[in-house]
């Protein structure tokens, strides 16, 4: 953890140091240990992040993402409805055009799934037992190269 | 400058969430670029109707701002809420949880919830956040709803940019001296005592009252603010609290004093952005003074002057 502040300092050359992350629960799934772990590491790692809450649809996650102008979104599932509902997000996503913000997925998500959800174009899975620097090193990198590509805010 | 700003005002005006939320984004990154948003939409005469909703942290903001949205839809208005967090001081970063309470309304195309960090602002309203209450206005919000962080003391700025200020408070959240201690009992127009279906809440209502009933500050000519009980989870007393809003919003446009308000928050506006850009740049020039040379051998204030100039002339 002790590198995340200097993650966040590579920030400012790209368009300012101000970093908004989305965490939302999707589908009926309660579990929301895992998804708060997230939400409060990147807090702490200097982020804003805006929290969703438990069981929300793939409309209202895309929504709340464009509402608040976020730049990355991280999806927690713990449901096994994985591949469905982030079916449904990423073609609601690229139906909105916001399709330059990077998801990344958490949760049980068993290993021959991951091939398919990548495809489908989630930037990044991540298994039980990830490291928070990591998730925090991967966020920051994302934000990165989703701001180069995008010349605008 | 690479995003073009009047495509987005246009986009937003035409309800384009997208084009709307990054021209929010422009207001909190860039005041240069704010400043062009402002003047590109400087001719239009909107008079939304802003509610500030303040009180301690846990005491149902977020749940009652849900419930007054159902009741402004239902009169087909539009709504745009500015929901508050505070940013920490020591890790610069935030978690912004108000949003969790109205995900109800995330898909009503009607409805444009957004979550601002303190970011280290001390009233708690940033430039950023009046400034978000002036675009949504002209782009053509009804009522535009601002929760504040709910450290009641020291969010008193909400009072300068609200026409209605609804105070929540909860059963057992003090007694009758809590109630008379200057702060946020002074400024509320509307006072509810939200999850009243504890059994504390009839003492508290009269701690209140008492408190109301003998309030010389909060006085204001013609309005003597009301005390209402609700349980915002549960539904009950919310008709009670639109109507009131209603009353008020009546009072302030019959005495002239909405037209005030407006005036007086884009004061602010003005003041909050003096205050960001030179607080700013003292952070840069202070990195460079040699503080030892100039408090050991100089007179101190001549060198805070020094400062002052050495700011002004960056500036330029």
């Amino acid at each position: 953890m002790d590198r995340t502040p200097n993650l966040l300092e590579t920030l400012k050359e790209i368009k300012g140091k101000r970093m908004k992350v989305l965490v939302a629960k999707l589908g009926l799934d309660g579990h929301d240990r895992g998804a708060k772990v997230i939400a409060r590491a990147l807090k702490d790692a200097g982020m804003e992040v805006i929290y969703t809450g438990i069981r929300q649809s793939p409309e209202q996650v895309v929504e709340t993402a464009i509402q608040e102008d976020v730049d990355i979104i991280g999806i927690s599932i713990l449901s096994g409805a994985h591949v469905p509902l982030m079916k449904r997000l990423i073609q609601l996503i690229r139906e909105k055009g916001i399709e330059d913000i990077p998801v990344f997925l958490g949760g049980t998500i068993p290993i021959p799934d991951i091939p398919t959800i990548e495809k489908m174009g989630v930037d990044k899975v991540f298994l039980p037992g990830t490291s928070i620097a990591d998730v925090i090193r991967y966020t920051v990198e994302a934000v990165k190269k989703k701001r180069m590509k995008r010349n605008a805010y | 400058m690479h995003t073009n700003i009047n495509k987005l005002i246009e986009e937003a005006g035409k309800g384009d969430h997208a084009s709307l939320g990054r021209l929010l984004t422009v207001l909190e990154t860039s005041p240069k670029d704010a400043s062009k948003i402002l003047s590109a939409l400087k001719n239009i005469e909107k008079n939304a109707h802003v509610i500030g909703i303040t009180g301690i942290p846990g005491s149902g903001k977020s749940t009652l701002i849900s419930k007054l949205i159902y009741a402004y839809r239902e009169k087909g208005l539009k709504v745009a809420v500015i929901a508050i967090d505070p940013t920490s001081p020591l890790s610069k970063g935030a978690l912004l949880g108000d949003r969790i309470r109205m995900q109800e309304h995330a898909t009503d195309p009607n409805v444009f919830i957004r979550s601002v960090p303190t970011r280290g602002v001390k009233g708690g309203l940033s430039f950023s956040g009046v400034t978000m209450i002036e675009v949504f206005d002209k782009i053509g919000y009804d009522k535009i709803l601002i929760e504040s962080i709910g450290v009641g003391q020291t969010d008193i700025d909400i009072m300068n940019v609200a026409h209605t200020i609804v105070v929540v408070t909860t059963p057992g959240a003090g007694d009758d001296i809590q109630a008379l201690k200057a702060g946020v009992m002074e400024i509320g127009d509307i006072y509810v005592i939200n999850k009243s279906d504890k059994p504390e809440s009839e003492r508290t209502y009269a701690y209140l009252d008492f408190a109301l009933d003998m309030g010389e500050v909060g006085k204001k000519k013609g309005w003597k603010p009301v005390l209402l009980k609700t349980s915002a989870i549960m539904g009950y007393g919310i008709e009670e609290v639109v109507d009131s809003i209603e009353a008020h919003l009546k009072y302030m446009r019959g005495t002239g004093l909405f037209k005030n308000k407006v005036a007086s928050r884009r004061k602010l506006m003005v003041k909050l952005l003096a205050e960001k850009i030179f607080l700013e740049e003292l952070e840069n020039v202070f990195e460079k003074v040699d503080i030892a040379h100039s408090t050991e051998n100089e007179d101190l204030y001549k060198a805070c002057i020094e400062i002052i100039e050495k700011i002004s002339d960056k500036l330029k």
